[in-house]
């Protein structure tokens, strides 16, 4: 194998798994560290600069980062991410004057966004700092679009709505509540230098089958009924309430039934249990709850006595694979069931839907009616106009959103520099030695064995009598001390200097997880059955060093390295060093101009 | 030297022995060596070879007298017997181990301190006596706890940190050990496990007095230019005479190599070492010529290392002495007093 380019910044950042998977590539190991330090307040301003919305985030996000989480491959579970994002939210000291401040000279040009929810509040943070002119546009009276409307209040207070969108419009953007763009053509003719959508994906999938229309008012669109509920317009449900559909919004709606008056609430699914597209841990909460999941029903109408719901009818399914290994549901030959019900909440999906962006204002839209948008950029067709969020891609969550409105906010910021969009700088890269002493190193290296600790809930009785009561109570510190220790601090490189190296096999020997291999060159595939622990995880690198005395090469295998630095310990040459590595992402400002410093 | 344990945490696909340990299972407490340490490697080594062999750690008896080599025990093998005992000493507590109890396997750890100076009696009788045992030399020719004086394995002419030269003449263990009818006898390098795992290896499978002198870089006090004993001129020098297999009695041997380039000794328990020649005029079973190939090459500058001396058929100390097949502690009342009419045969006996 060649050697390993260690200053390509892709190379250590694809280590720090959590930071990889996180679309917004928060620095994660550096926050929790801050945490377990107890510096609530820079944690929380690192997350801020990241991802926006970090008391937000720490309470509802899908966190991709967990599951990439190398301990779960070390041990089991991975370290709670979220829920420490959400102890620096809430143990933090008043941060306001650490915000950017609006800006003082504006440059003139103006941003049209569409829609308050995580996107567009995102780019208007990253562009009204600098002197753009940001106008956010939406129905509703308050920002925050679906982090508002569509998340229960008993997960999501509207306080920490409230603060962190309020951070955002403290920046000098202008924020019109209850206007509703109702056209596109209508909003390009107000002369905008640049316009933004993201108008979420709003529309929930109705389920055309029998006794649909006729069963109408006990049968409720999931999402609709979940604003509803935000907004106080709907304040109780029958007793029997069946929640139809298997994702996160259904997990919302049969909990919220739960606390408006059902006491006998079911969730019924058409895929398996372990198929459904919930997280595990909303399946938990729901189930923790006392809610049933049924698997494997499919609905087939509606029964009601003279437009009366009464109940619906299911058959039973079963999965059958192809050869392909693609998934059918088959009838499982089995008599219908019917499940007797006052309300049905149908939450099987939402979709997106633009009638007011008419067709021929340069926007173009492919088969499936969503618009034409660059993955890298977030352009449209229509070079000033950029989407971002769920109305970019289809349903995706808050954390992409956040995302979407980084690039689409470099976008324009470029745009409206004269530059070329497409031309983005890579992010900086900065490697710093973590030696202190002998046997110190300036994070804590000795490796945790806790298990994962659970975050405390309020009693269930309290919890279910108020919509309004927030059921996670969040770690305390000392909680969030221990958790945070089971990081492996995977920030922190293992880095080899071939040099300085004198092959005498003390790091091989030492290391926990027999990471390191000292062995002739050859191909990767060929070298990976030569190391000396297996190695099948081939989507972990192998760094490898040639230049040692002996002809030989250092082989790394990076996939279970703890991290400990007992290699760099053990070195009596400093061969191996512990380096921190630290991201710069290119964000719309100086770090996105085309003169900017090379990485590394 | 490392303040902080080794995480319990291993490799979740480590592969484990017949016993169903992993090669972590034969590890003992962290190692408060010096860094870099060539007795770390051996340590290591010693690991792989036992937990290779599926060795029942229970039936291991460390012992070692006093110095670097001589703290190893504790680092591995952290589930069998150990006594650290005198400077020097080791061969005599080891003796007495293994008179009382022979089911045992012995591992003998010392130094070139331990073994060539204030021990080099004790050294010379265990050998002589042909004691059942593997008796592994750390040998980095330098005093490292006293801060890097000659030790009596220093070749003469060699340089301290310092710039002092050695004038004195070294003692060659090896060449000793074959002298005093030691019946397996092997040189290898710390910095060299796939030639070092397998001579342990097989030293523990040979029944007799096996010794093996593993040269082990002070990283410390001996790791310079001018030193014979360093990272780089053991290298440099190395003249491996073969490449040894070893493979026990249950396992078949795939003979792949050219004929005439591999030579395989039977073992009493059935196990065979296969030795892939390296030195084509090289005879393993000859003592006299292995003494002056070792002269030859010495004289020349060269290290030879790999396995160098085996004796077909080796008979230990329990054989010569004609021992009770049990461990002494096993014996019951009956088979220690076996009553007047027994000793009155045996006193006629002698008459």
């Amino acid at each position: 194998m060649k050697n390993t380019d260690i200053s390509a910044p892709d190379y250590f950042h694809k280590v720090v798994d959590c930071q990889w998977a996180c679309p917004a590539h928060t620095p994660v190991p550096e926050y929790i560290r801050l945490i377990a330090a107890g510096r609530y307040s820079d944690a929380y301003m690192i997350n801020w600069k990241s991802n926006v919305f970090p008391g937000i985030l720490g309470r509802t996000c899908d966190r991709p980062c967990e599951p990439a989480c190398r301990r779960v491959r070390v041990e089991d579970e991975p370290v709670a991410i979220c829920r420490l994002k959400r102890v620096a939210a809430d143990y933090k000291d008043d941060i306001t004057a650490r915000l950017p401040k609006p800006a003082a000279r504006k440059n003139g040009k103006r941003v049209a966004l569409v829609g308050a929810g995580p996107a567009s509040l995102t780019v208007a943070r990253d562009l009204a700092p600098l002197g753009y002119h940001c106008v956010v546009f939406d129905g509703d009276k308050k920002a925050g679009g679906m982090i508002r409307t569509q998340i229960p209040k008993f997960r999501l207070p509207d306080s920490v709505i409230d603060e962190e969108t309020g951070y955002i419009l403290g920046l000098g953007v202008e924020f019109r509540g209850g206007k509703r763009i109702e056209s596109m053509k209508a909003l390009l003719a107000e002369g905008w230098d640049a316009v933004f959508v993201g108008s979420g994906a709003p529309r929930g999938r109705d389920l055309d089958i029998p006794g649909r229309k006729e069963a109408a008012k006990n049968i409720h669109i999931g999402i609709d009924w979940l604003s509803s509920v935000s907004f106080g317009h709907v304040s109780k449900i029958g007793k029997r309430v069946i929640v139809l559909g298997g994702g996160n919004t259904a997990m919302d709606c049969c909990r919220s039934a739960r606390r408006l008056g059902g006491e006998d609430v079911n969730v019924v699914v058409r895929s398996g249990f372990e198929e459904m597209k919930a997280s595990p841990w909303e399946k938990e909460d729901a189930q923790h709850e006392g809610i049933p999941i049924h698997n494997f029903l499919v609905p087939k109408a509606f029964i009601h006595d003279n437009g009366k719901l009464t109940g619906i009818t299911f058959e039973k399914v079963k999965a059958e694979y192809d050869d392909k290994g693609r998934r059918k549901l088959v009838s499982a030959g089995l008599p219908e069931q019917h499940f007797p019900c006052d309300d049905v909440l149908v939450a099987v999906g939402q979709e997106n839907a633009f009638p007011w962006i008419e067709r021929d204002c340069g926007i173009e839209f492919n088969e499936w009616n969503m618009p034409k948008v660059d993955t890298r950029t977030m352009a449209s067709s229509n070079p000033k106009v950029f989407f971002g969020g769920d109305a970019a891609f289809g349903p995706k969550n808050i954390i992409w959103a956040v995302a979407h409105g980084h690039e689409a906010a470099v976008s324009i910021d470029k745009l409206l520099n004269g530059e070329d969009i497409t031309d983005r700088p890579l992010p900086a890269v900065e490697l710093m030695s973590q030696k202190m002493g002998i046997h110190e190193w300036s994070y804590d290296n000795e490796i945790a064995l806790d298990q994962r600790y659970k975050v405390p809930l309020r009693d269930k009785v309290v919890a279910l009598k108020d919509i309004k009561a927030e059921v996670e109570l969040g770690f305390d510190a000392k909680l969030a001390l221990a958790e945070a220790g089971r990081c492996l601090n995977c920030d922190v490189q293992t880095v080899f200097t071939a040099q300085l190296c004198i092959e005498c096999d003390a790091c091989v020997d030492i290391c926990p997880m027999d990471c390191i291999t000292f062995t002739v060159n050859s191909e990767e595939a060929e070298l990976r059955k030569r190391l000396n622990a297996p190695s099948h995880n081939l989507s972990q690198d192998l760094y490898v060093q040639d230049g040692l005395k002996t002809g030989r090469i250092m082989a790394k295998d990076e996939d279970v390295c703890l991290h400990c630095g007992l290699c760099a310990e053990r070195c009596p040459t400093g061969a191996w060093d512990m380096q921190k590595f630290l991201l710069d992402m290119t964000y719309a400002g100086n770090s996105c101009r085309p003169q900017r410093r090379s990485a590394a | 030297m490392t303040y902080l344990t080794k995480p319990k945490f291993h490799h979740p696909d480590l592969p484990k022995n017949e016993l169903g340990y992993t090669h972590r299972d034969y590890e003992g407490t962290v190692s408060t060596l010096c860094a870099g340490c060539g007795h770390d490697s051996i340590t290591g080594a010693i690991i792989a070879a036992c937990f290779e062999l599926s060795i029942e750690p229970h039936r291991v008896a460390k012992i070692s007298g006093i110095g670097c080599s001589s703290k190893t025990p504790t680092y591995f093998l952290g589930n069998s017997h150990g006594f650290n005992s005198v400077h020097g000493r080791m061969p005599s507590v080891l003796t007495g181990a293994n008179l009382a109890n022979r089911d045992l396997i012995y591992l003998g750890v010392s130094g070139d301190g331990d073994s060539a100076s204030i021990g080099f009696g004790q050294f010379a009788h265990a050998l002589r006596r042909a004691v059942n045992m593997v008796y592994i030399v750390e040998n980095n020719g330098v005093y490292g706890l006293t801060k890097g004086q000659f030790s009596a394995t220093a070749d003469r002419g060699s340089k301290s940190k310092r710039g002092f030269v050695n004038t004195d003449n070294s003692i060659d263990l090896v060449a000793i050990a074959l002298q005093l009818g030691a019946s397996f006898v092997a040189r290898s390098f710390s910095g060299d496990k796939q030639q070092l795992v397998p001579i342990i290896k097989a030293a523990i499978a040979h029944k007799g007095a096996a010794f093996i002198d593993i040269i082990s870089p002070c990283v410390a006090f001996n790791n310079h230019a001018g030193s014979t004993k360093s990272f780089d001129f053991v290298r440099e020098h190395n003249e491996a005479v073969n490449r040894l297999d070893y493979m026990s009695s249950r396992m078949p041997i795939e003979v792949t190599y050219e004929p005439g380039t591999v030579e395989v000794v039977e073992q009493h328990d059935g196990s065979k070492l296969t030795l892939r020649k390296l030195a084509a005029d090289y005879e393993i079973t000859d003592r006299t010529a292995a003494l002056g190939f070792l002269q030859q090459h010495a004289a020349k500058g060269q290290i030879v290392t790999g396995l160098l001396y085996v004796e077909k058929g080796p008979q230990d100390l329990h054989a010569h002495l004609r021992t009770v097949e049990a461990p002494l502690n096993t014996l019951n009342e009956a088979e220690l007093c076996p009553g007047q009419a027994t000793l009155e045969a045996f006193n006629a006996s002698l008459r």
